[in-house]
């Protein structure tokens, strides 16, 4: 009896755990008594993001910046000059497209790599590229780059999904890339 | 059985060509849109190809064209000039999910004539455009 009362609570705990986590920023200790480790990124999912955030380069998934880039990248206007190109979008899917990259920044996520991220950045920074955040470089430090600007393929760090086979599951796993033209044994 | 073999290809492909590739209803819709704006000809996929190909502004020391993303052929993939990422091919035959979406079609036209020409495109070379491009 004693123990099924304590099992109910538990999972009470942890069942109001998960969507606390959204709401706000995860506390380490949400993170810590989470039964679902994960340990890469979260996916994609949003049909909008998808579409809007997927045609010009791959769709990022929201968990690789902090909800504060996010702001800044999507601020009123900012799509307009957005690294040099016209992203602008209608204020509805704009909207929609900032609550979406909120809800799942890389300080509200209980992602592995998304700790990581944010791990590597200064409260006082606020990044707008992925492929200037400290993790993400020292990732990549290695490689030549005669295998990322000078490979017809791929072009810039920024085309993710060029050289990581399964982005689209939130995956980045060195298991899974690919470098075209180079292959799976870029390091000899 | 061997006539029929060769016969039946031969009339599914007839009558396939009678119906084959109609207008979006996107596309007809827009078009009857633009047509009433100060358009003074009919669209026509011979002007079409050439504003595809005609050279516009010029972006970090290159003249750009709708061909420096999408390619010189429609039926194959292009590749975004900027980021790299692969566009799926523009011509209808080859990709069916095109120009089915009204504010797709909007959104992009605006966009790529201003990053391409360096301005947004008359109605008249936006019906033209797409006149050529379903045609493809
Ligand atoms: C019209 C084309 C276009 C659209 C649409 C677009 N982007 Fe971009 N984006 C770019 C280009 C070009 C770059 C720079 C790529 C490079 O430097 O290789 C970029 C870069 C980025 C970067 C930085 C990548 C890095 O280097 O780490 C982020 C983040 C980003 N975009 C987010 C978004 C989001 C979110 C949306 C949807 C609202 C979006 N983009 C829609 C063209 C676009
Ligand atoms: C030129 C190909 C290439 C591109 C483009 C690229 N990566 Fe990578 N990435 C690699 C390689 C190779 C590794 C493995 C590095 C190693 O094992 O030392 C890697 C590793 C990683 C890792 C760590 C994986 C692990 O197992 O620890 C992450 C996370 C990552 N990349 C994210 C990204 C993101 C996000 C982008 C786009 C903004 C990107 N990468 C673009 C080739 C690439
Ligand atoms: C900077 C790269 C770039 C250039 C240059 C460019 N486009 Fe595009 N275009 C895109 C991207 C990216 C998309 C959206 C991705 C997709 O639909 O596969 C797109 C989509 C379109 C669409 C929407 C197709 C549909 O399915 O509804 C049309 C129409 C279009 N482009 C026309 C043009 C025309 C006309 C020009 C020249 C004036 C041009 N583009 C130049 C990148 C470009």
């Amino acid at each position: 009896m004693k123990r099924t009362l304590c099992t109910a609570a538990l999972a009470g705990v942890l069942g109001f755990s998960a969507p606390l986590t959204f709401a706000g920023e995860t506390s380490w200790l949400d993170w810590v008594i989470s039964f679902d480790r994960k340990k890469e990124v979260e996916p994609v999912t949003d049909a909008t993001w998808l579409e809007e955030c997927g045609a010009c380069h791959v769709a990022y998934p929201p968990g690789l910046l902090p909800a504060r880039s996010w702001e800044k990248l999507l601020a009123p206007s900012a799509l307009e000059d957005h690294f040099g190109e016209n992203a602008e979008l209608d204020n509805e899917t704009l909207n929609a497209i900032k609550a979406y990259a909120l809800a799942h920044a890389a300080d509200n996520s209980i992602y592995k790599r998304s700790r990581k991220v944010m791990a590597s950045i200064r409260p006082d920074e606020t990044p707008l590229r992925i492929t200037e955040t400290r993790y993400i470089r020292r990732k990549h430090s290695e490689i030549p780059e005669k295998y990322i600007k000078r490979n017809d393929k791929v072009g810039s760090l920024s085309n993710c999904d060029a050289c990581h086979s399964e982005i689209q599951n939130g995956t980045f796993d060195d298991d899974t890339v690919i470098i075209p033209g180079v292959g799976r044994d870029w390091e000899d | 059985m061997v006539r029929q073999t060769i016969i039946l290809p031969v009339l599914l492909a007839t009558a396939f060509n009678v119906t084959a590739a109609p207008k979006p209803e996107a596309v007809t819709t827009l078009q009857a849109q633009w047509a009433q704006s100060a358009t003074q000809q009919p669209f026509s996929a011979k002007r079409g190809a050439e504003l595809w190909r005609k050279d516009g502004i010029v972006q970090k020391g290159n003249v750009v064209r709708c061909t420096t993303c999408h390619g010189e052929d429609l039926s194959q993939q292009g590749k975004h000039a900027r980021s790299g990422k692969v566009i799926e091919p523009m011509a209808f035959s080859a990709n069916p999910d095109r120009f089915t979406q009204i504010k797709k079609i909007k959104k992009w036209l605006k966009r790529n004539c201003k990053w391409t020409w360096g301005r947004e495109c008359t109605a008249q070379e936006k019906g033209d455009l797409i006149e050529y491009l379903v045609s493809q």
